[in-house]
């Protein structure tokens, strides 16, 4: 059996991007302190758990000074009695970096960094509201492979507002050089209660046609196969043996531990979600109250669902033999029906006893989750 | 011989437009007389349905009786029966003007008189009432009430000097018009010892003592225990109660030659009470029945179908209860390839269509799915044979069909002089023939057309709204059946016909209408995972052409720190609404998508 993944959420951010509607909060750095106390209680409760991946995110995990990241990290190394060998993942955004947070980083057990480029056309960075440029990204990256770093992930965004086929194809062959172990690509979509929502509403954002957002998606799979990373989730490009293996376990439809306010668990089961407002979270944690604000039974009906629709996301699908072994019964008993369609529709593969889906499929991938839905 | 008891009673009707103030001027007579206490009115008093009160608009007011004491010392019993300012309710109007000697005829003093309300007022004369006219809304700035005194002479040819001016919103008038109607008015005529001549103006059913006749009693008298027997059907029943309004129901002994009331006598179903009957005395029978009793057949037919197929027994609890109170309302089951089983309705017109439908919707809670609105049209068939078809997919196969006829409307369209160019292009471009134009006044023309009632009831309103900012008015009479060059248009989604979208249309407008079609269809059939042809047909030959292109992308953003949940509800939803949607082949179709065709927008 394998351990648990850990994620731990920290929601505080120098700025709050247009486009983003993750639970983080500008201008609150002055509750880090009191956090980093409540993470550290809630998760004194799960102590004993037996722990394989950590993930950092955010919001902007690197926004903490090095002290602080010191007393979270060592706190948690405590906890857990964390392991050698186990993959623990920081996400750093450009300009909240410096020499000594990565070295504290680095002392504390982290091994794997996730960069937030998003873009390397500053034009379009600074249309997103980030705060740094191109020229930031490239010295916190190389900063980062100086202090010792070698698995190193960036984040990117295509399908910009203004954003160009050419400006995105631009993007990725800029990240190509630098030569990171992970490159993870996601289409920008406009989420409900952002700036973003309200602006395109207005009609100021000029998005790419889907039809370029297809082609900007499928060329970025081919610039970046083509330099050597294996394209093994819908959004994810990793090196030989560099998967995020925290993420797998969301993908396999494991269980995992998250801490923080709006953290997710899936845990024995059931699946919980945190307080989101900071200050509430704290208040909840100090006060011994559970700061858990929802609470789902995953039964097999709702399990086999997420199954799909996570398992799905990897390029290599799901094992029908793994299906069975996990549920007792074969996927062809269960949706035969729904898989001959996706395959007749060509949204699926199978073949070596896996089912994935094919490129058409992964266009299209919403319609093929929903057929393993009730 | 008149009583004394006859001599104190006046029945009266009102005659308005919509908007032109009826409700008001009902409510402040009331007031007036005082059946109700200031304190006990509810704004509107009469108008008995949410609904119509909602759209602020009176289709049928309740009746009301009223006793007023008159500055000669006189006690009066005024009744009040209402007529629907409606076109669709021609024949109801009819019946309760038989019901009334005298009429008050509301005219909206800064608006003049409408369509409808010539049309009613015509009805009226025929009918010899004694008409009152009443200029409403005299307290607005707007007001004119000398153009409307010279609309009232030039038009209706009624001295304009018997008007009297009043604004029912301010209490203006009401006394004047108190006065006029005992004054003027003739008390109604009728032996109370003849046999019983009783006419049905209108009914409703009641959960508890069935179907309830309103009456005029026109000749002899009725009281519980009376056998009463319809006189067009011959049907028997006892009669169990008989009452007044005051406004609200209240028994009483018995009514008389020259009264107004109801009667209750258990009767099952509002379809033996049928407005225009004649209620006479089993054991002393009239020899004749009261002039003028017809059934209506509905004009205007139009399928509705649960948008839940489970929910079809619950539709047709709905209509039956419905159709209780509602004899004009026709239904038969229906299916379609398309939407599964429901009910074929026949209206009496559009807004008697819109209104049971938003009543389906509103007061059962139903979500429905209705087809376009089809008239009767009368088709001979190569054999001689003559069938009278109001839905396109029964249509006989274009080579059986010899002819094909259409139902024809005369039409009025009253209307400022500025929007006549624009109105006569309308009526132009809905194969109007132009019978005459007549000026009502300085700034407002009456307009004649014969307009096939086909074109009435696609979109003609609004049309007619949006071209004349809403000043333009219309009535129609329908005058027969006349042969056109009709033919079927089918739409084809996938290369399947989709049996719920065929409509039957002139041969001259059929391109125009399957552009639209497609074009509308197009914009609501959502992207799906397979190119989907739109096509419009006549027989075999395509007339136009719409794709909707394939699905290119349906993804889901990440999921934020193992947000599983979130991402699962996101596809729920998007399950949803595929579920929502009804399936024709592989197609998957919006309910807006069948809704979308039904308006297709003026221009």
């Amino acid at each position: 059996m394998m351990g648990l993944g850990l994620y731990v959420h920290i929601p505080f951010c120098a700025r709050k991007c247009l486009y983003c509607d993750f639970n983080s909060y500008q201008s609150k750095e002055y509750l880090i302190d009191g956090y980093i106390g409540a993470v550290l209680k809630e998760a004194y409760g799960y102590r004993n758990a037996d722990i394989d991946t950590v993930f950092m995110g955010g919001g902007t995990p690197t926004l903490m000074s090095a002290g602080q990241i010191s007393r979270l990290l060592s706190g948690l190394a405590d906890t857990f009695d964390l392991k050698k060998g186990i993959e623990f993942t920081a996400e750093a955004n450009p300009g909240t970096l410096d020499e000594e947070k990565l070295s504290m980083l680095l002392h504390s057990g982290v091994n794997r960094l996730s960069i937030g480029a998003q873009s390397m056309d500053d034009r379009l960075l600074k249309k997103l509201g980030r705060i740094h440029s191109s020229g930031v990204f490239t010295e916190t990256f190389e900063e980062a492979r100086h202090a010792g770093f070698d698995n190193i992930n960036v984040d990117l965004m295509f399908a910009l507002p203004d954003q160009t086929y050419g400006d995105w194809v631009d993007t990725v062959n800029k990240i190509v050089v630098q030569k990171p172990e992970h490159v993870s690509c996601y289409g920008l979509t406009i989420e409900d209660n952002t700036p973003y929502r309200k602006m395109y509403e207005r009609g100021e954002l000029r998005l790419p046609d889907e039809d370029t957002e297809r082609e900007m998606y499928w060329n970025a799979v081919s610039i970046l196969e083509s330099n050597g990373y294996a394209h093994y989730e819908i959004s994810n490009f990793a090196k030989k043996g560099r998967e995020c293996r925290h993420n797998l376990i969301y993908w396999r439809d494991d269980s995992y531990i998250g801490l923080g306010a709006g953290a997710h668990s899936y845990y024995k089961g059931y699946r919980y979600a945190n307080e989101q407002v900071p200050e509430r979270y704290i208040d909840a944690v100090c006060k011994g109250d559970s700061p858990v604000v929802q609470r789902e039974y995953i039964d097999r009906r709702n399990e086999m669902e997420e199954y799909f629709f996570m398992g799905l996301r990897l390029m290599k699908g799901i094992g029908i033999d793994d299906f069975e072994h996990r549920f007792g019964e074969s996927p062809y008993n269960l949706y035969g029906k729904s898989m001959d369609r996706l395959l007749k529709l060509g949204l699926v593969n199978i073949a070596d006893n896996r089912m994935y889906l094919t490129e058409k499929g992964v266009d299209l991938s919403n319609q093929v989750f929903m057929e393993f839905m009730d | 011989m008149i009583t004394e008891r006859q001599k104190n009673i006046r029945n009266f009707c009102i005659i308005a437009h919509i908007d032109h103030g009826k409700s008001t001027l009902a409510d402040r007579l009331i007031e007036k007389t005082g059946v109700l206490t200031e304190r006990e009115m509810q704004d509107q008093v009469l108008d008995s349905m949410d609904l119509e009160r909602e759209r602020g608009i009176t289709i049928k007011l309740q009746p009301a009786r009223l006793v007023y004491n008159a500055d000669n010392g006189q006690e009066y019993v005024l009744n009040l029966i209402d007529t629907p300012g409606h076109v669709d309710f021609t024949y109801e109007v009819s019946r309760s003007l038989s019901a009334c000697e005298g009429a008050l005829l509301v005219i909206d003093a800064t608006q003049g008189i409408e369509a409808q309300t010539l049309a009613n007022t015509y009805l009226a004369m025929d009918h010899d009432l004694t008409l009152i006219p009443v200029i409403n809304k005299i307290d607005l700035p707007s007001a004119q009430p000398d153009m409307v005194k010279e609309e009232i002479e030039n038009v209706l040819g009624i001295d304009s000097s018997e008007a009297v001016l009043a604004s029912a919103k301010e209490g203006i008038g009401i006394d004047e018009i108190l006065q006029a109607i005992v004054s003027r008015i003739p008390y109604p005529e009728g032996d109370e010892d003849a046999p019983l001549r009783a006419l049905i103006f209108d009914s409703y059913y009641d959960n508890y003592k069935g179907a309830i006749a309103f009456v005029r009693v026109k000749e002899g008298s009725i009281k519980v225990g009376t056998m009463i027997k319809m006189m067009s059907t011959g049907k028997v029943f006892e009669i169990t109660e008989v009452g007044v309004f005051r406004p609200k129901p209240v028994p009483c002994d018995g009514l008389k030659s020259g009264d107004v009331g109801y009667v209750a006598a258990s009767i099952k179903n509002v379809s033996d009470t049928r407005v225009g009957d004649t209620i006479t005395d089993e054991e002393n029978p009239a020899v004749h029945p009261l002039p003028g009793f017809k059934r209506i057949p509905p004009m205007v037919f139009s399928s509705v179908y649960p948008y839940d197929s489970s929910k079809y027994e619950d539709l047709k609890v709905a209509l039956e209860k419905l159709q209780l109170n509602d004899a004009s309302l026709s239904f038969e089951p229906d299916n379609s390839i398309a939407l599964g089983f429901g009910f074929r309705c026949g209206f009496l017109g559009l807004l008697h269509m819109d209104i049971i439908q938003e009543r389906l919707e509103r007061e059962y809670d139903l979500e429905i799915i209705t087809t376009a609105p089809s008239v009767v049209y009368r088709i001979t068939k190569t054999n001689g044979e003559v069938l009278y078809m109001d839905n396109p997919t029964n249509f006989p196969n274009p080579t059986e069909i010899e002819q094909m006829e259409e139902p024809i409307a005369d039409s009025t369209i009253m209307l400022p002089k500025d929007y006549v160019g624009a109105i006569m292009e309308l009526c132009q471009e809905r194969r109007g023939v132009y019978k005459g134009m007549q000026y009502l006044d300085e700034n407002r023309v009456m307009l004649e057309y014969e307009l096939p009632l086909n074109e009435i009831i696609y979109d003609f309103f609004d049309a007619l709204k949006s071209r004349s900012r809403g000043y333009a008015s219309l009535d129609y009479d329908l005058k027969g059946y006349q042969q056109s060059a009709l033919t079927k248009l089918d739409i084809l989604v996938n290369g399947q016909a989709v049996d719920a979208l065929s409509i039957i249309v002139h041969k001259d407008k059929a391109y125009d209408r399957a552009r639209k079609i497609a074009k509308s269809l197009k914009e609501s059939i959502p992207r799906q995972l397979f190119e989907i042809p739109i096509q419009a047909t006549i027989g075999s030959k395509i007339i136009a052409r719409e794709t909707v292109k394939a699905l290119r992308k349906d993804v889901l953003a990440k999921c934020y720190g193992g947000d599983v949940t979130r991402k699962k509800k996101l596809l729920e939803k998007q399950k949803e609404g595929k579920k929502r949607m009804r399936k024709v082949g592989e197609v998957e179709i919006p309910q807006e998508a069948f809704m979308s065709v039904l308006k297709l927008g003026d221009e």
